[in-house]
């Protein structure tokens, strides 16, 4: 690999590979904008999509000074010590995307972020999509294969404008002694759909986060899918949160977790703030391997007229279920990672294929891998 | 085809079934009839494999193969399949994807089963989930069809469906078990539960066999033993002593 790669392109192959499983096209196929920053460097931004604009942060608050309006609005800058470590630094680095008024995308924009030579990686992104906008987005969070220890410490700002859409797929491959830190937020103005998915099969040191959503407008809509398998010595602390703040709004919390040894805190609280609001938490784990499946569902209404629920189960595959399949001539060992296979296969409404099709490939990964 | 000879089973502490002995050749359709309870589905598990149950004594031979102690998926690629009653939901796990799984050289004929059983459209569905009790067994025919076993066990394969999707799922069993091949000719053999006898409208089952309490009471044709169970009810089969 080049000392210094300034394109995606330019990554030893193995690197590739490793950004590939996240989701990213190397080559920028089926892809409509793209960012890549390596640590603290950013390498590369282009958008294929006049109506979108993709820019590093620091560009674009000097070309924006509007944009400082939506700068460390969502996400406070002393939440915690990893927000204020973000906040601190004198040159922030990270994506703003304006998908502007009306502006949609087929394909989504990719933004890679390469944990490389840096012990700590620090991004802040800004996502605006405004009025009927429509804009997918997927992130790619990697460390490089020779990396093995590190943080990477990301903060995330998402607005969602009147009748917009934006969805979020985040796929991580980090190393076993990398922890990562996502601080998220987003606000869905009326009528808009935010769509949040993280996917994680590879270890990792820890990963903590609790996106919080406020749905501000009415009938506002938030999803959020959380897939991940947890291996022996991972530590995931998952959560998501959100306000129904206006009247219709609705919103839905999802999680398929697998431990093979690790451990997952599984986090989920909706607020009913308003009339006429619909909230559902749902938390399935499986334990393949002695390890941890903590399921923490919340749901607090504040108002009549609020209809909140959550279900969660932990458990083991069903024998009952190991022995159908095999009495459809499936040996033991397929049969189980069918059943795995299908625990783990969301179908996430309103998501392109391309971004479905990504996570699917990522679960498959695991799959060959014998999760 | 099928040869049990002496067979015992337990479940926990339990005798279930005692002393069975029974003999399926190629090309007949036997039928299981008995109260509930009776051990009918615990001979169908025992011979598919299924854990939970403990033979005890006796032997299964499948094809002259003793398989009294091969895992399940075995049995089923020597050539045994089974309709389950009650078969569980496997959320996420998509119908087509099973039916690609287990097609094998016979993946260009799922479409055509799937038209033929209606189940077309349940392609893209998770196995089972939310399906309507015909939908059920419409599901578990076309999963036979495509496995295309020798011995076909049927457990129950009319409760819960309603007239419409008893043709569907009777002409499907019929095509599954040759019953369209002269019988001088036919290869597939068959082992049905049934307590209404409905599906026999389509199958012309060759024996019948009573059980009670984990025993065979009764073996002959199955129309007439069907005939005096509808007439007299199982009392008749405990007080026979034809058997004893």
């Amino acid at each position: 690999m080049p000392e210094d790669p300034v394109k995606m392109s330019e990554l030893s192959p193995e690197d590739r590979e490793r950004l590939t499983l996240t989701g990213l096209e190397v080559e920028m196929k089926n892809r409509e904008g793209s960012f890549f920053q390596v640590d603290q460097e950013i390498r590369q931004w282009t958008s294929l999509n006049e109506g979108i604009e993709i820019l590093p942060i620091h560009e674009a608050l000097r070309k924006y000074e509007w944009l400082s309006g939506y700068s460390w609005n969502l996400v406070k800058k002393d939440k915690d010590q990893y927000t204020k470590y973000v906040a601190d630094q004198p040159e922030p680095r990270g994506f703003v995307i304006i998908a502007r008024k009306g502006s949609k995308t087929i394909y989504p924009l990719q933004a890679c972020l390469f944990l490389a030579r840096s012990p700590v990686q620090h991004v802040h992104n800004i996502i605006i999509a405004e009025e009927g906008a429509e804009l997918h987005i997927i992130s790619g969070c990697a460390s490089a294969s020779y990396t093995k220890t590190g943080s990477h410490i990301g903060v995330s700002e998402f607005y969602v404008g009147r009748g917009a859409r934006i969805t979020s797929t985040m796929i991580h491959n980090w190393g076993e002694e990398i922890s990562v830190f996502p601080r998220s937020a987003a606000r869905v103005e009326e009528d808009g759909v935010f769509i949040s998915n993280y996917v994680c099969m590879q270890p990792v040191r820890k990963v903590q986060m609790a996106p919080f959503v406020d749905l501000a407008g009415r009938n506002a809509i938030a999803r959020f899918s959380s897939i991940v398998v947890c291996t022996q010595g991972s530590y995931m602390d998952l959560g998501s949160v959100a306000r129904l703040a206006a009247e219709g709004s609705g919103a839905e919390l999802v999680t398929r977790a697998i431990t093979t040894g690790g451990t997952i805190i599984s986090r989920g609280m909706i607020e009913g703030a308003a009339r006429h609001t619909k909230g559902h938490i749902e938390c399935r784990g499986l334990i393949l391997r002695d390890g941890v499946i903590h399921a923490i569902p919340e749901i607090k209404g504040d108002v009549v007229d609020t209809e909140l629920s959550h279900e969660a189960a932990v458990g083991k595959i069903a024998r009952d279920e190991i022995e159908y399949l095999m009495s459809r001539g499936l040996d033991e060992d397929v049969a189980t990672a069918t059943i795995i296979r299908g625990f783990l296969d969301v179908r996430i409404a309103g998501l392109p294929d391309a971004l479905q099709a990504q996570i699917d490939a990522a679960i498959d990964s695991a799959e060959k891998s014998g999760f | 085809m099928l040869e049990i000879e002496d067979l015992h089973v337990k479940i926990g502490d339990r005798e279930v079934l005692h002393d069975i002995n029974l003999t399926i050749r190629e090309g007949e359709t036997h039928v299981l009839m008995g109260p509930n309870g009776s051990g009918k589905t615990t001979l169908l598990r025992a011979i598919m494999g299924f854990s939970g149950l403990d033979v005890t004594k006796g032997t299964i031979r499948f094809k002259g193969k003793d398989i009294t102690n091969l895992p399940i998926h075995e049995r089923a690629k020597m050539g045994i399949g089974m309709l389950f009653q009650r078969p569980p939901t496997i959320s996420g796990l998509k119908l087509g994807k099973l039916l690609a799984v287990t097609s094998g050289d016979r993946t260009a004929m799922v479409s055509e089963y799937a038209r033929f059983l209606h189940m077309d459209a349940f392609m893209d569905r998770a196995i089972n989930l939310g399906f309507s009790g015909g939908e059920i067994k419409r599901s578990e025919v076309l999963q036979l069809m495509v496995q295309q076993p020798d011995f076909v066990m049927l457990d129950e394969p009319e409760s819960g469906v309603d007239l419409e999707n008893i043709t569907l799922i009777g002409n499907a069993i019929a095509r599954l078990l040759e019953k369209d091949v002269h019988i001088v000719n036919r290869k597939k053999s068959g082992l049905v539960i049934t307590h209404t006898g409905y599906i026999l409208d389509y199958l012309d089952a060759d024996f019948g066999h009573v059980m009670c309490d984990g025993a065979f009471r009764c073996h002959g044709n199955p129309r007439e033993i069907l005939k005096v169970i509808k007439t007299s009810g199982y009392k008749e089969c405990l007080a026979c002593q034809k058997i004893q």
